[in-house]
């Protein structure tokens, strides 16, 4: 799958009072390149945790059939862990009100 | 009560797929999990519609419980064997549910749905058909449930664990980040209550940690294990998580369960609250 819509990443932010919401997002795929524009294969069966700063665990949600995952975090820096078959990756985000963290995370 | 007697490896639930006397049970607060795909031959309880009353506020009775079990064709000599998602939260719910009513041989997954996956094993979207069975539940067994009356009274006397996330211990959120928010409810937590988080007694892949690791962070965190505990979340099951953690893993005979949790406790008419951390 190469696909280059408006939004990639996450789910559709319609309806999500972003002023007022630090979201976390995004999609994990597999069998694609990082260079940008969203490809490869959507996996549905990945499970995405949110640690804090501190490292502690804060949630936890599996990866819908887009392969795709929401976090409704409070400003400031977050770890994203992403775990599936084979495979373990982490990001550092700053989540902010007003402009949502959209991630493609290729493993 | 102990490992081997509440616990199976993802490895033993592949050698007993087939075994007849074996009967595998997902539990999830998402039933869709189960659609897309679940363990071969397991069936699926739905944790509110198969195990809240619905009407009022509770368990369902012995006579519905011994109507869901016999439907499903669990006898009383069945091996039961648990798992879910979201670590295990709903499956170790409903380990406790069958121990209320004095199912004999119920065991957890350890790691549940979660590592199953991890770990690439099969899943299947086939439905099992099963034959009909006459199941007999015992009367309930309180002596692993705590009470609301019972909990304030114990303030100051018994372990008090809150086992929600340090946010809600505060009292900055009233439900995981994951939830929606409810509102007409007091935040904080039980005035002496540690908070030790249902997730420090999991690892990365939802297995449970080591005994040693686990004695160690309750005891860290000021809990007695002479004295009586009490664990608590918001709605009950993954406070069922942590009683697992305490009663079965640890076997510590002297946990209960508050299934009222924060949604009780939080609307109680002039109790005692704690905020901050």
């Amino acid at each position: 799958m190469r696909t280059c819509g408006a939004t990639p990443g996450g789910p559709d932010l319609a309806g999500v009072d972003l002023a007022n919401q630090s979201v976390i997002q995004g999609a994990v795929l597999r069998g694609g390149i990082s260079d940008g524009v969203p490809n490869g294969a959507p996996v549905d069966n990945a499970y995405v945790r949110l640690l804090d700063l501190n490292g502690e665990f804060t949630a936890e949600v599996p990866t819908n059939s887009e392969g795709q995952f929401r976090f409704f975090a409070a400003p400031g820096s977050w770890t994203v862990v992403v775990l599936a078959h084979g495979a373990r990756e982490e990001v550092i985000v700053q989540a902010q009100n007003g402009a949502p963290v959209d991630l493609i995370i290729n493993i | 009560m102990s490992r081997a007697t509440s616990l199976v490896s993802t490895d033993w639930v592949q050698e007993n797929l087939s075994s007849k006397n074996v009967v595998f049970i997902e539990v999830d607060e998402d039933t869709t999990l189960y659609e897309k795909g679940h363990i071969e031959g397991a069936i699926t309880f739905h944790w509110r519609d198969d195990l809240q009353d619905g009407l009022i506020r509770d368990l369902v009775s012995k006579e519905k419980f011994e109507a869901l079990l016999s439907k499903n064709g669990i006898t009383n000599d069945s091996t039961v064997i648990l798992y879910g998602g979201n670590n295990n939260w709903f499956a170790t719910y409903a380990f406790w549910y069958f121990k209320i009513y004095g199912h004999q041989d119920v065991r957890l997954i350890d790691g549940g749905r979660k590592l199953w996956e991890l770990k690439g094993l099969p899943l299947v979207t086939e439905v099992p058909t099963r034959t009909a069975s006459r199941y007999v539940a015992k009367d309930r067994d309180n002596s692993i449930r705590a009470f609301r009356d019972e909990v304030v009274a114990s303030i100051g006397i018994k372990n008090i664990v809150d086992v929600r996330s340090p946010a809600e211990f505060s009292g900055e959120l009233a439900a995981p980040a994951h939830l929606p928010q409810e509102g007409g409810q007091i935040k904080g937590h039980i005035p002496g209550a540690k908070n030790i988080p249902w997730s420090k007694a999991a690892n990365e892949d939802g297995t449970f940690r080591s005994n040693e690791e686990l004695s160690e962070l309750y005891k860290a965190a000021g809990v007695d294990f002479a004295k009586e505990t009490i664990a608590y979340c918001r709605i009950g099951e993954r406070s069922a998580f942590s009683w697992f953690v305490l009663h079965e893993l640890l076997d510590l005979q002297n946990v209960t369960n508050y299934d009222g949790s924060w949604t009780e406790y939080g609307s109680l008419v002039g109790v005692p609250v704690a905020v901050g951390a």
